[in-house]
């Protein structure tokens, strides 16, 4: 018996086509960000009132996964900008080669932003590197303040936790502070940007974030 | 749920190893994971037996070594368990400590057996 040792990782191959993926993006200028969350949310509540705030001539687009349906796809072309589904027919999750397959053919090079609104689902497509530049996990004040505690493994690889639904915090037992110091005990570096789909509260905040991350400086000192 | 992919992604490399090895097969395989890889051991294990069984890939076993979240301490330095938060270093109380492994999934060996 030969015992091999081995330093790679098990979705190499994930990997590689997302590094690949995340060339195409950088040498075309574009931005991509994935979108992470428990069904339900609000993550095409958030893309629906990001894009009706666009002007018609916005580089932007959407690729939108769902295990069955292109409900989301039909919501969010509303807005006039160009949607693609992924519908994973039972997967939990996006892939690189997914992501991949459904951007052929599209113009990356004159696209600013790609928006990819990940499977609903706060465990599996954690693991999935899509090469986007950056990843928002998603909370709504529905659910338990918690979540971070309960899911580390996905508020810790998140760039930005987006607290949605803040509108309904008078009528629920929601403790946001409680809820902020839970997703920083789990990632220290992650920021958080509060912000209701209903009332448009917070997109102020969520807009400049995202134009930082369109412009990725060098911290200086 | 996702750990069915994350079987077929072992066995694809299971697969490769032993095609690079004329007249050599893998009879086990070990990994590590890492409390924040979003997997679960046991899902797993079911996941790679559904796989294997009834192929040519049969006997091959699983090997899971768990690795948890770990964080080190910028002032003492010492590499610590991360079992409760807010995060302290258990040697001298600091609490500027910063991530030093659990995430990881990967291969830690292959065993083969000549043929």
């Amino acid at each position: 018996m030969n015992r091999i040792p081995m330093e790679r990782k098990v979705l190499s191959e994930n990997d590689r086509i997302a590094a690949e993926l995340r060339d195409t993006y950088e040498r075309n200028g574009t931005l991509c960000v994935n979108f992470i969350s428990a069904p339900g949310s609000g993550k095409t509540a958030l893309l629906e009132r990001t894009l009706a705030g666009y002007d018609p001539g916005r580089r932007v687009a959407v690729l939108s996964g769902d295990i069955q349906t292109d409900n989301d796809a039909r919501r969010l072309a509303r807005y006039g900008f160009p949607v693609r589904q992924i519908a994973t027919g039972g997967t939990c999750h996006l892939d690189a080669r997914m992501v991949q397959s459904a951007l052929e053919g599209w113009p990356l090079e004159s696209l600013d932003i790609l928006f990819v609104e990940n499977v609903g689902n706060l465990v599996c497509p954690t693991s999935y590197d899509l090469g986007e530049r950056a990843r928002v996990v998603v909370l709504s004040v529905t659910e338990g303040e918690d979540k971070p505690l309960k899911y580390p493994a996905t508020f810790y690889r998140a760039d930005l936790m987006v607290l949605n639904k803040i509108d309904l915090l008078p009528y629920v037992p929601f403790d946001a502070t409680l809820a902020h110091e839970n997703a920083r005990r789990v990632n220290p570096r992650i920021e958080i940007v509060n912000l209701s789909c209903t009332t448009g509260e917070g997109f102020h905040e969520w807009d400049r974030w995202l134009e930082a991350q369109r412009a990725p400086t060098v911290a200086v000192g | 749920m996702h750990e069915i992919g994350i079987a077929s992604s072992i066995l694809d490399a299971v697969r490769h190893e032993s095609d690079l090895r004329q007249g050599a097969r893998v009879v086990k395989v070990g990994l590590r994971v890492g409390e924040l890889a979003a997997v679960d051991p046991e899902s797993l294990r079911f996941c790679f037996g559904a796989l294997v069984t009834g192929t040519d890939l049969e006997p091959l076993t699983l090997d899971l070594e768990f690795h948890p979240r770990r964080n080190r301490c910028r002032r003492c330095g010492e590499l610590f368990r991360v079992s409760e938060f807010p995060v302290t270093c258990p040697r001298c109380q600091s609490a500027e400590t910063e991530f030093a492994g659990g995430d990881e999934l990967e291969f830690a060996y292959m065993e083969i057996e000549e043929t």
